[in-house]
């Protein structure tokens, strides 16, 4: 059953990408969403069966690579961890697959999009069904092809292939670490399989081993090698300037790649390591350190966007922030219960603007938007369901929409756990909660209230999406609303030890413990700052429209840096891109050319060329030169023999 | 069936076949198309029985296999010895492989001499399959030497540009003065040993200060095959002049011998000296890694910038093979007969498109998704296994060689992965460059899509990239029991020396490069800009 929920959309992407031109656009959507679809109704069976009377299992498929101890096979583990992330990445990628069919469908090369999105979902279901470390590099190292090629999609726009670029080579970076990281474990445990590597960390707890020259803490070092893999896939501060550039790609992208899944993948992988991770106190505390900075930096940018996808992948990005720093404090079941949620309403919130941007003739600015609210009424209810999912609304004890329970789960957990970064943690995570309220309500003021921004001839072509996407946008509505509450009593209640298992690591449910039993006034802080949010908000776009400006003037620098993304970009490409663009012209003409060539090979004909010269000039044919040198050559000899043998 | 001169045949069958090209007579069209066919179908036969050895071999077994030997000079212990152990084998069938194809992907391009070009690769053939079989250090030296004298036939007569005179001469020169170096070490062996029997030397003790002259001057003509820094230089311009099938051969077989050459002389008969010069190794593999990959990303000839991501591959293999573990060893085996695959698929790529426009330099295209969606595909997966994408072949042998370097040194691991991160950098940029964008330019909108000859010539690589990548075990399985060997009668001296989980330490750069000053005359038209600052850079980045 997990295979036919691993391998149906691989079947699909291949009979698509083989013989797509052959079956023409219609037949290759519908092969392609099909099998994603039963690969949805599969997982759901398989995660029926591993949380109930199954239990986890691994199936093992065959090996992969055996070079003395190290040893890959090609598995597919089945746990609580991996029957959830089966779940949100099929659920997802078929409500995209369908959501496509409409949205795509004036694109003249749909079998080709079908057949990546297709294999970015197989990709995903190969990582997170991974029983070893490797595995898990291939499909991380998969979905980040399959995002290139979505990405690129419209590979005819410059900017689209540069971002494609970017964010394959900057999620290298992160790979860099992970591989290294790999090789670590590797030196460490003599594996690369998850169970044997837990099996073993326990005693290795307290080793060291050199690494660059330094005697270093194993565990926390490996950690944080695998870490920096994390941060470039989940796009954390530092390794994020690509998660923005990527909504070149299609909107549908956005949201099943940029939002719901591959992005989050990061947070799996810790939440996977989480015995080891437990291990390296210090790894942890830079998780959580840079979850809770990302959370606060991406929400400071988020303020400032004018394009409708960029503030919400601001908002992705500050949305992982939180999910990292709940594993940094060890709320492994928080962290994954807001990546299940927030795939849900973020993936709504994409979707929607991709409906937005489909009614407003393909216009991405919220400039130039507004005052659309009654046209495309469905669309509009949606996401203001997604919004309120994201702003965490909802009422302590009663009922809140999905992101409610996962968000304060995770802010109470920050303030549960002891130490000065879980509470920076906490305190960074209400102030981006407070951001996060803001620039959603900025972005549906903007975008559906107020006068009409748009010249007449879009707003006449203003039109609601068909059903085709509406009906997807309503089955994730309808996540955004119940998941959370749904869900809450096995994440984080008191059955939550017999559902998780042994899937991730069990300090998480010490922690929280601890969280359902903070103060009255922790539990009611985020709703109040939210609320606060909204409110300044529609003072802002609606009551006194002439008051954002205002403010950006008076704090211009600040709104500078915020608006230019703390020139994150600006110093990477100066640094990096040309840096290792001039290092390479001079290495190429400096190093290969002049001193390599210059004294090897050239140097050396040009030295035989000038001797030979030198020696052809001395025959100049001249009797008395001949004779010059004869007696040059007699007197030396002379001097020789007399002081020689005289001596 | 198992008593047939399986290897003997494989080698001297292409000559055979070139006999018969010679001896055509009649006119001039005539003796093309038959000498085409005659050597396609020569190397189709050679590859077939090449594979006979494939299957017949044991692989639980680490002694040389289908050995043949006869007397030679007898008087000097010289003997015709053949024979293929789990390192050789593979290459004898990569060789064997890539011939037939590069006899199809000439099918068109080459117009002139045809007759001559024909008999240019199947001598090449003999003397590339009797390099990896040959037993004797002799009959070694014989076929090592004589791969060079095709080859340089090869450039200086069917190559493209308009150096390339230049570059035979300097492929020429770089590789002889190994090779006398070598010749050296062959007689000093030869007079200490009293034989060139390869399996007699592989069991002979050599005085440690003797392998130290020895290690050296194997090491000035390997590394000068392989290349690595800083004897590269040759490579790029013997690639850029050569035609398309000289470069698969160059890029496919050729740099190999180095590598090999390393696995069946300098390591295994002089371990003191290899555990001695490790260091030397690593220093000059993680330069080449991290060097040729920045110097990649500048280029803008296509062949030049595979060329120079060539010499960034090969050093993965220097650095895992020199790691003496398990994982360095099968790693930098697999990523040679790997980079013999996707480096001379990417060749052939850019083959394609220089048959059709007749430039090599990158700004030229864009946008060639429009119009040759298939070539696009193709291009996209060696592309990919270039990157070392898991999945492809390309993976395996990097992820194991570095598996194997961080065990001795994560020094050495650490600035090796940085070249994953650059290799994507210029793969990619040349993907985009060439096949993204918009197709605007008249003369592409002209370029039609792989033809049904040019899919055959690929169809076999892209087969072979993803079963090297997806279950590698046919190959790694049969390279076990030889490099197990390798290491046992190895462990001894080395783990005295090094203990693990130590990082021993790493040289500087023993030819540290002395200020540049003027930016030299070869090359490209487009100056050289700021080279004090990326000196500096480059010392930065590789004197730790």
């Amino acid at each position: 059953m997990e295979a036919a929920a691993v391998f149906l959309p691989f079947v699909g992407y291949l009979i698509v990408a083989l013989f797509g031109r052959g079956l023409g656009d219609r037949a290759s959507m519908a092969i392609t969403t099909l099998g994603v679809n039963l690969a949805l109704a599969a997982s759901i069976l398989v995660f029926i069966d591993v949380v109930g009377e199954g239990g986890p299992r691994t199936v093992t498929l065959f090996t992969w690579m055996a070079s003395g101890d190290f040893q890959v096979d090609w598995a597919l583990k089945v746990d609580t961890l991996t029957a959830i992330m089966l779940l949100v990445v099929n659920g997802v990628s078929a409500m995209v697959h369908i959501y496509s069919i409409g949205y795509m469908s004036h694109d003249k090369a749909k079998p080709r999009f079908f057949a990546y999105l297709s294999l970015f979902t197989f990709m995903m279901l190969m990582l997170v069904t991974a029983d070893n470390l490797v595995q898990l590099y291939f499909g991380w190292e998969g979905v980040g092809l399959a995002s290139y090629l979505l990405i690129g999609f419209w590979h005819e726009r410059p900017s689209a292939s540069t971002a494609a670029i970017k964010a394959f080579v900057v999620n290298r970076v992160g790979d860099f670490g992970f591989a290294l990281g790999i090789m670590g474990v590797f030196l460490l445990t003599g594996s690369v399989e998850f169970s044997v590597i837990f099996e073993r960390i326990p005693e290795l707890a307290d080793t060291t081993f050199g690494f660059l020259g330094m005697e270093v803490h194993a565990l926390t070092c490996v950690c944080l090698l695998l870490f920096l893999g994390a941060m470039g896939k989940s796009a954390q501060l530092g390794l994020h300037t690509w998660l923005p550039d990527a909504m070149e790609g299609p909107t549908p992208v956005s949201a099943l790649i940029h939002a719901a899944t591959m992005v989050t993948a990061g947070v799996f992988m810790v939440a996977r390591l989480s015995p080891m991770f437990e291990l390296a106190p210090l790894a942890l505390m830079v998780v959580c350190l840079v979850g809770a900075l990302t959370a606060v930096v991406a929400a400071t940018i988020g303020l400032t966007q004018f394009d409708i996808k960029r503030v919400i992948a601001y908002s992705t990005m500050s949305q992982l922030g939180y999910m990292f720093f709940a594993a940094g404090v060890g709320a492994y079941n928080a962290a994954i219960f807001h990546l299940m949620t927030h795939a849900a309403f973020k993936s709504l919130l994409f979707l929607g603007a991709g409906s937005v941007i489909h009614a407003m003739s393909d216009e991405q600015d919220m400039r130039k938007m507004g005052g659309i609210a009654s046209m495309v009424p469905y669309t509009y209810t949606f996401m203001w369901i997604g919004s309120l999912a994201l702003a965490g609304v909802g009422v302590v004890g009663v009922f809140g929409f999905a992101g409610f329970y996962s968000k304060d789960l995770i802010l109470e957990s920050a303030f549960a756990a002891h130490g000065q970064i879980a509470s920076l943690a906490f305190w960074l995570g209400i102030a981006a909660a407070f951001m996060t309220a803001f620039y959603s309500w900025r972005l549906l003021f903007l975008t559906f209230h107020g006068a009409p921004r748009a010249d007449e001839k879009v707003m006449a072509h203003v039109h609601e999406s068909p059903p085709v996407m509406l009906i997807p946008l309503g089955i994730l509505a309808v996540g955004s609303i119940f998941l959370g509450i749904a869900a809450y009593d096995a994440f984080a209640g008191y059955g939550m030890e017999a559902f998780w298992g042994d899937s991730i690591a069990p300090a998480a449910f010490a922690i929280t413990e601890e969280a359902h039993h903070v103060p009255y006034w922790v539990k009611w802080l985020p709703l109040i700052v939210g609320l606060a949010g909204i409110a300044l908000a529609w003072i802002y776009y609606i009551r006194m429209p002439g008051l954002g400006p205002r403010t950006a003037a008076t704090f211009a620098p600040i709104d500078r840096l915020f608006a230019r993304k703390w020139y994150f970009d600006e110093l990477y490409d100066f640094v990096f891109v040309r840096g290792a663009l001039a290092a390479g012209r001079g290495l190429w003409k400096g190093g290969d050319g002049a001193v390599i060539d210059g004294l090897g090979p050239d140097g050396l004909a040009a030295m035989t060329q000038a001797l030979a010269a030198r020696a052809s000039r001395l025959q100049s044919g001249y009797i008395y030169h001949y004779a010059f040198a004869m007696l040059i050559g007699v007197v030396c000899l002379v001097t020789w023999y007399f002081f020689a043998v005289g001596a | 069936m198992g008593d047939w001169p399986f290897l003997t045949l494989t080698t001297f069958l292409p000559l055979v076949g070139a006999a018969a090209i010679m001896a055509m007579r009649g006119d001039e069209e005539a003796v093309a198309r038959n000498a085409r066919n005659m050597a396609l179908w020569t190397s189709l036969a050679t590859f077939a029985i090449s594979l006979f050895v494939w299957f017949l071999f044991d692989r639980s077994s680490a002694d040389f296999q289908f050995v043949e030997k006869h007397d030679w000079f007898p008087e000097y212990n010289i003997a015709y010895h053949m024979g293929v152990d789990g390192i050789s084998m593979m290459f004898v069938l990569l060789s064997t492989l890539l011939v037939p194809i590069c006899i199809l992907a000439s099918w068109r391009s080459i117009t002139s001499r045809v007759k001559e070009y024909m008999i240019a690769f199947l001598v090449l053939e003999t003397m590339m399959v009797g390099m990896f079989c040959a037993l004797d250090y002799v009959l070694f030296y014989v076929f090592f030497e004589g791969v060079l004298i095709p080859m340089f036939i090869i450039i200086g007569v069917w190559g493209s540009g308009t150096r390339r005179i230049y570059a035979a001469f300097k492929f020429f020169l770089f590789t002889l003065l190994g090779s006398v170096l070598m010749l050296l070490a062959l007689i000093a062996m030869y007079l200490e040993a009293g034989t060139t029997d390869i399996p007699t030397l592989l069991a002979t003790d050599f005085a440690p200060a003797m392998q130290t002259w020895l290690w050296l001057a194997l090491f000035a003509s390997f590394a000068v095959k392989v290349p690595m820094w800083p004897v590269h230089t040759w490579l790029p311009d013997a690639h850029v002049e050569a035609p398309t099938a000289g470069s698969v051969i160059l890029a496919g077989v050729l740099l190999k011998m180095g590598g090999y050459g390393f696995l069946r002389f300098s390591i295994p008969m002089l371990p003191e000296a290899t555990a001695d010069f490790t260091p030397l190794v690593f220093a000059l593999s993680v330069i080449a890694i991290i060097y040729t990959s920045l110097v990649a990303l500048a280029q803008q000839d296509m062949k030049k910038l595979i060329a120079y991501s060539s010499v960034a591959h090969m050093g993965f293999v220097t650095m895992g093979m020199f790691t003496l573990t398990t994982q360095g060893i099968q790693g930098s085996i697999f990523q040679m007969l790997s980079h013999g695959i996707v480096s001379a698929a990417l060749f052939l790529c850019v083959g394609v498109v220089y048959d059709r426009l007749h430039t090599r330099e990158i700004a030229r295209y864009g946008g060639l998704w429009n119009n040759m969606p298939r070539y696009a595909i193709v291009f996209m997966i060696f592309m990919l296994g270039s990157v070392g994408l898991p999945g492809t072949s390309g993976f395996v042998g990097e992820f194991l060689s570095l598996v194997g370097a961080f065990q001795v040194s994560t020094w050495v691991a650490t600035l090796a992965t940085i070249g994953i991160i650059l290799g994507a950098a210029y793969m990619l940029y040349l993907y985009r460059a060439v096949i993204f964008g918009r197709l605007e330019k008249e003369d592409l909108k002209r370029l039609k899509d792989l033809s049904p000859r040019e899919v055959a010539v690929f169809a076999p690589l892209v087969a072979l990239v993803f079963w090297m990548g997806i279950y590698p075990m046919s190959f790694i399985g049969v390279m076990e029991a030889s490099v197990d060997r390798l290491m046992a009668g190895y462990e001894m001296p080395v783990i005295e020396d090094t203990p693990p989980l130590e990082v021993p330490p790493l040289e500087a750069p023993p030819l540290e490069t002395p200020p540049l000053e003027t930016p030299a005359e070869t090359g490209d038209a487009s100056p050289t800009r700021s080279p004090g600052e990326s000196a500096a850079l480059e010392r930065e980045g590789l004197g730790r």
